[in-house]
């Protein structure tokens, strides 16, 4: 304290600091902007419901699994590189389906694939999502007919949030993608993971 | 070295196992070689210092509804030169000998013959299916193939 009289409250004094035109100090009635102003500068109170904080927390942190079968996945490289920096959305890869909450399939899936791609999605950890980019994932695409080796869309093995049309897509439309996946989100109920 | 004077050294080698030139409309043209031959003929035309066709470009299987043919695309580092080789295969059981010792490469493009053709290759160090999952049933760039309604539950 100081310089200060004994006995003075610091928090009366820094109040006085800040805004000096309430000169008697911080507990006035008459204050313009309510419970703030009677509560002073210090008492920062967020008032929401816990939905909003789960879901702003889970939508800016989509930690993306690597998973690139095609052509898709250097769209998907690209998209998550420096020029259009998926990292803005808190969105970065992982190399492990353990440490991932969205699944990006990028890229034609095969029979073969099949099996794979179901234990990946069964390895990842609630919540988790699923976008599906471009036009193999959604249906097949190019493959849709006359195709034995080719799984049209992959909603037929794991279920799908966002889908994402494109030959492949430009990362704009990735990045689209994951926005509308955050809207998603962002509507859940009661710490839902599923909408 | 042109391609007649390649099949004519092959002729004066092999006899009738060398059936006829396909010059008209391939490039290079195909020496057509009775099946059970293709191993000899292989050797001859890797190890033959005037021929010395060390890299096996391409071998494919081709489906022509009566019969099957294996065909392999040589083509030789050191002179330059080309030549195309072809064995027709019975309908039933098509089956020829290996060329995988004489060329390595052979054996990956084999296994993709056996499995979308399911022509066998006799003697192959390791004959499996390459692209196909090990349980599909059937060889699926056969003209007469069926498609399947579904594979392990997931509709085809």
């Amino acid at each position: 304290m100081g310089p200060h009289p004994a006995g003075h409250p610091g928090r009366e004094r820094r109040e006085m600091t800040h805004d000096p035109s309430h000169g008697k100090g911080g507990a006035g009635a008459s204050a313009p902007t309510g419970a703030s102003a009677a509560l002073g500068p210090e008492a920062h109170v967020l008032v929401g419901n816990a939905d909003l904080f789960v879901n702003w927390a889970r939508k800016s942190s989509l930690w993306y699994l690597l998973f690139a079968t095609a052509c898709c996945g250097i769209e998907l490289m690209q998209a998550g590189a420096s020029r259009y920096d998926l990292d803005r959305f808190g969105a970065v890869f992982r190399a492990t389906p353990r440490q991932s909450d969205l699944m990006l399939v990028a890229g034609t899936i095969t029979h073969k694939m099949a099996d794979r791609v179901k234990r990946l999605y069964e390895q990842m950890p609630e919540p988790k999502y699923v976008i599906a980019m471009g036009s193999c994932a959604n249906t097949g695409g190019p493959f849709y007919k006359d195709s034995y080796c080719v799984v049209k869309g992959v909603d037929l093995l794991i279920p799908v949030d966002v889908y994402i049309p494109g030959c492949p897509p430009r990362p704009e439309a990735l990045i689209d993608g994951i926005m509308a996946l955050q809207k998603i989100i962002m509507r859940k109920k009661n710490y839902g993971a599923k909408a | 070295m042109e391609a007649q004077a390649i099949f004519d050294t092959l002729k004066g080698k092999f006899g009738d196992a060398v059936v006829e030139l396909q010059g008209e409309g391939f490039s290079p043209a195909f020496a057509v070689v009775a099946p059970a031959a293709v191993k000899e003929v292989s050797r001859f035309l890797k190890e033959d210092p005037d021929l010395s066709f060390d890299s096996l470009m391409c071998l494919s299987g081709v489906d022509y509804k009566d019969k099957f043919a294996v065909a392999y695309h040589l083509h030789s580092l050191k002179h330059r030169h080309a030549i195309g080789l072809k064995a027709m295969l019975p309908r039933e059981n098509p089956s020829l000998p290996t060329v995988d010792d004489v060329w390595p490469a052979a054996n990956f493009q084999e296994r993709e013959a056996f499995d979308l053709f399911g022509i066998g290759f006799e003697g192959s160090k390791d004959l499996r299916r390459i692209l196909l999952p090990e349980d599909w049933e059937g060889h699926p760039l056969r003209k007469d193939y069926k498609y399947p309604d579904s594979y392990h539950g997931i509709k085809v």
